[in-house]
Formats: C-alpha cells, sequence, structure tokens
C-alpha cells in the first residue's frame, strides 16, 4: 500500500511532490527526463489573459544557498495555454494546478473562468505573490481586504478549488491567510519569493535588469517552515508548502511545520530528477522515523507540544 | 538526449591566464556529436553556488570517452570549478542546446569561422567537422591581449588563422570586424560565438541569411523551462527564444541582438 497518496480538496494526490509554478514551464522541458505521470500534481507556469514577455536580461543571479529571479510572468497567454499546453499535458495521469495571474481583478477573473474549465485542470494557484510584475501580483497580495476580494471574485467563477500563492513579504502573514480562508479559498501554497537585490561591484547597479529579483532555494526554507508553522495552526484549509526543498527530510521538515503537500521549484533547475527522486526516497525515510504513512508527519511539531 | 552523469576529470591545467582547460570521461560522451552544444556543470557539491554553470563543448574523442571543455575563471562558480583535481566526480548535465549546423555548408564551399574571447573554443570541434566534410575552413580570432590568446595553433590545422587584439600585442590591432574587411574575406557561410557586441557588428558587416551565431546569457535551469535566458525575436513583441534550449546557436535573422 502507498505511504505517499493522499486527498486534498480537487486533488487526489499518488504523492505529495509537485513541481512549483514558475520552476517546470508547462512540463515539456522535463518530459525528457522523466514519465510526468509520476508526479503528485504539476503547477504550471503562471497564465495571464495575453502573451508577456516578461523582464529584460539578465533574469538570474546568485546568492549564497540561493538564486535572485526576475522573469516577470513571461508566458504564452490563455489562449495557447488552453489550446496547446494544457491538452499535450493530457497524455500524462497527473492532475494540473493552473496558475492565475493578472493585472486586474477582471483579467484574474477571466483566466479563472476559462482554465478552471479545462479537462485535466484539477484545481487553481492564485498568484498574488509574483514580486516582478508592476502591476497585479504582489500588489494582491500583500493587503488582506484586497486579496480577500480577489479570492471571492476568483471562487465565484472558479469550477474547480482555488489554492491562493501567499507571499512572504507581509509583516503578518497569518492575517492575510485568515482573510483568504474567510473569502472562501480552498487551500494555501506558500511560500513565493521573498524579494531581495544585488550590485555589481565595478559600477554599483543592480545585477538583474528588473533591479529587484524573488529569492528562492535553500536559503529561504527557514521563513517557509515558520510561515507554515504559524498558518497551519491558524487555518482550516490545507497548505501546500514550498522554499527551497531538495531533499525527503526537507520534504518531512515541511509536513512537520505544517503542510499537507509540498513543492519543488528551484530544486528542478539543478536536478531535473529531483521530483522522481524525493517520491522514491521518502516511503524508507518516513519508514526509518516511525510512519507507516506520509499523513502522519502532518503538524506534528506543533501537535506535540499542544 | 540529454543525461546527468558524475563524470571523472581526466585532465586540467591552465592554457591561458585564468583560462582552463578540463578533459572529463564518462557515457554521456557518446551524446554529443552536434558541435556548439553545452554542458551543465554543478560546480560546488553542496548549495552555494546553487545553479549549475554552462560550458561550452570544445572536444570530444568518442574512442576515449572524452569530452574538453575550455572555460575562462569569471567568478565564483568557475573559480571554485578550477580548482577542482584529476580523478574528481563532475555533475554533469548535457548535452543540452542546439549546436552549429554543420549540415548548412556544403563541400567545397568557404566557411569563416570567428571566435572572440571565451567564444573560441566551441569553434573548434566545429572546424574540425567541417574540414572533415570537404568544407574550406577560414578562423579569424579575437582576444583582448596577448596573454588571453589561445588556440591559435590548434586552429591552424584546419585552415588560415588570423588573430585580432584589441591592444595590438599579437595579430592585428583592432577586432574580428578589422580583419575581414582588411583581408576582403567573402564567405559562403559563416560561424560566429563572442561577445554580444562582436557579433551585432558582424550582423551587420556580413549578409545575414547564412550567418550562424552563437549567443551567451545568465542561465537558470539549462534546459528551457525556467525562461532566465530568453531573447526577443524580430517584429513580434511577445515573442522569444530560449538561448539555453532554441540555441545557443541561432541563424542570425531569427533573434535581436
Amino acid at each position: 500500500m502507498s505511504m505517499l497518496n493522499l486527498e486534498l480538496p480537487g486533488l487526489t494526490l499518488k504523492n505529495p511532490i509537485m513541481p512549483a509554478s514558475g520552476c517546470f514551464g508547462f512540463g515539456k522541458e522535463y518530459a525528457e527526463f522523466y514519465d510526468l505521470s509520476k508526479l503528485g500534481a504539476i503547477m504550471i507556469k503562471a497564465t495571464t489573459l495575453e502573451p508577456r514577455y516578461g523582464n529584460p536580461t539578465p533574469r538570474v543571479t546568485e546568492t549564497p544557498g540561493g538564486m535572485l529571479n526576475a522573469i516577470g510572468l513571461q508566458n504564452p497567454g490563455l489562449d495557447a495555454v488552453l489550446t496547446e499546453h494544457l491538452p499535450w499535458l493530457e497524455q500524462f495521469d497527473v492532475p494540473i494546478i493552473a496558475n492565475v495571474a493578472g493585472s486586474t481583478v477582471e483579467e484574474y477573473v477571466e483566466v479563472a473562468r476559462k482554465i478552471s474549465a479545462a479537462p485535466n485542470v484539477e484545481a487553481l494557484e492564485l498568484n498574488i505573490s509574483c514580486p516582478n510584475v508592476r502591476h497585479g501580483g504582489i500588489a494582491f497580495g500583500t493587503d488582506p481586504s484586497i486579496a480577500a476580494e480577489l479570492t471571492k471574485s476568483v471562487k465565484s467563477v472558479s469550477e474547480v478549488p482555488v489554492y491562493v500563492k501567499l507571499s512572504p513579504n507581509v509583516t503578518r502573514i497569518v492575517d492575510m491567510a485568515k482573510a483568504i480562508e474567510a473569502a472562501g479559498a480552498d487551500g494555501l501554497t506558500m511560500i513565493n519569493t521573498l524579494i531581495g537585490m544585488r550590485f555589481h561591484m565595478h559600477n554599483a547597479q543592480p545585477i538583474l535588469a528588473n533591479r529587484t529579483g524573488g529569492l528562492s532555494g535553500p536559503a529561504i526554507k527557514p521563513v517557509a517552515l515558520r510561515m507554515i508553522y504559524e498558518v497551519s495552526q491558524s487555518v482550516n484549509i490545507p497548505i501546500i508548502g514550498m522554499g527551497g526543498i531538495e531533499t525527503a527530510d526537507d520534504v518531512i521538515e515541511f509536513m512537520y511545520a505544517g503542510a499537507s503537500a509540498v513543492a519543488v521549484g528551484t530544486a528542478n533547475f539543478i536536478d531535473p530528477y529531483v521530483c522522481p527522486n524525493l517520491i522514491e526516497a521518502l516511503p524508507e525515510r518516513l519508514k526509518k522515523l516511525g510512519f507507516s504513512h506520509i499523513s502522519e508527519c502532518r503538524g506534528l511539531s506543533w501537535k506535540n507540544s499542544k | 538526449m540529454a543525461i546527468k552523469e558524475l563524470m571523472r576529470i581526466v585532465q586540467h591545467n591552465e592554457i591561458a591566464e585564468n583560462i582552463f582547460r578540463l578533459t572529463v570521461q564518462g557515457k554521456l560522451t557518446k551524446q554529443v556529436h552536434e558541435p556548439g552544444r553545452f554542458l551543465h556543470v554543478k560546480v560546488s557539491e553542496g548549495t552555494t553556488p546553487l545553479l549549475r554553470r554552462p560550458i561550452s563543448i570544445y572536444d570530444v574523442d568518442h574512442e576515449k570517452k572524452e569530452l574538453t571543455m575550455i572555460y575562462r575563471v569569471e567568478g565564483q562558480g568557475t573559480k571554485l570549478l578550477s580548482t577542482r583535481r584529476v580523478n574528481e566526480k563532475l555533475d554533469i548535465l548535457g548535452p543540452l542546446g542546439k549546436g552549429f549546423p554543420v549540415e548548412k555548408a556544403v563541400p567545397g564551399e568557404e566557411a569563416l569561422l570567428i571566435g572572440g574571447g571565451i567564444g573560441v573554443p566551441p569553434l573548434y570541434n566545429l572546424a574540425k567537422q567541417l574540414v572533415k566534410k570537404g568544407v574550406k575552413v577560414t578562423v579569424i580570432l579575437g582576444f583582448q591581449t596577448e596573454s588571453v590568446s589561445i588556440l591559435k595553433e590548434e586552429f591552424e590545422k584546419f585552415g588560415d588563422v588570423y588573430l585580432a587584439t584589441v591592444d595590438g600585442t599579437i595579430g592585428t590591432k583592432g577586432f574580428v570586424t578589422d580583419v575581414i574587411q582588411m583581408m576582403g574575406i567573402k564567405p559562403d557561410i559563416t560561424y560566429a560565438c563572442g561577445p554580444k557586441p562582436m557579433l551585432k557588428a558582424l550582423k551587420e558587416q556580413l549578409p545575414n541569411e547564412r550567418l550562424y551565431i552563437s549567443l551567451e546569457e545568465r542561465m537558470g535551469c539549462g534546459v528551457g523551462a525556467c525562461l532566465a535566458c530568453v531573447c526577443k525575436v524580430p517584429n513580434d513583441l511577445t515573442g522569444y527564444k530560449k538561448v539555453c534550449s532554441d540555441g545557443p546557436v541561432f541563424q542570425a535573422e531569427e533573434v535581436v541582438l
């Protein structure tokens, strides 16, 4: 019997491992390396109504244990996602979580309405936390009432459960989470990247063309864990955790903090096989730690201390 | 097909100021045919620097199962790479990207190969394959200064080699474009790899139709998923090409520099 299968709103997962949005395109590149049906789910690249080119390059730079990116929501637009990318993904036995982005409430609603009707889209991930675009993105994710309004609007048109992706670039993440839960969200995904900068030595100018970028990778893991620890004790909807996951122990640590499943982002860039490797490594690690199913790990950090 | 392999270092030495020659051995070699593709090398054992480093392939020896790269120590990642010793294993993903189209040159034609700085090495295997096919090869190599000029003798096996240096310490004082003009070179087909200003100048100087250029950009994943290394395409505001997977080699008219 599987030690890894899970049920979350809208999602029947073979395992808790899914590639995070923006780190996996629409799956095609990684399908060259392994069968995508092995994955718990796939969070596809953020989709906006119209195609977007994104930011000028350089779009990435590094920092100890992490990287900064400022892609700027580059994507082929809703029509191309609906007619090319999602149909292509239908060959795999894997639920798709569609990441929805926009500059206005109307755009979010329009994308959510259409993309949630696609046959293989089992849930939406509402992107209110992209730090790299001037309009939309994080502007919706730092004010609880604005985030709640948007969640409500998207919930009212979506044919599938709605998960909201939280930004760590806020003072009180629990307030955000509670407002979004009250607005009807089915789940949370967290955390998006932390806003950061790097500068050139020779001319003192920012390395990234966008000036600021989103920090991801192992460097942000403790921040993600702390936020999941706080939020998971304050809301009753499930959390898909992310932020620097690389190993099976990282996955279990996120579960201890309070996540129900996890997404793997930056690690895909370093090892394209990281997701299937984690899925393979997890059962043995769980057994060693004395668990018979992954769900037993969830929230153990605070359940034990209460 | 790209694979990920722990390849054994069989040779690693500095061939010019801050420029290293690195030979690795493994079964990944079997996948390497087209010149101008690259390897994505994990330089650290830990998480800093986090990302792999894209390094072009200089030459391949299928019999010995060896791949050679020539790279310049540029930052923290390549500096760390330069400390790796013979017999250590390197985590390499590759071969990645689309390389130089050897098939676009017809036997008997004259091909011009232009390299600038650390853009020179990937032209070596290209020259080898072109000559083997019966294409006449002329090579122009441009460098900042003599101490970083590399591979002249190696390329002389394949055809005439002209050097240009910015400070005139060796070869023509000036740029590769000056050499083309001075020598009145009129190639049938041109392949180039080097810094963007050089490629831009070539695009203006030479007919674009049969000009193939290899681009460099900061990369994330190296396989086309993260969209870190995109470049614009002509007459399309939202269109783009990915340097890592649609390139790094493009027909000159395909991309906006």
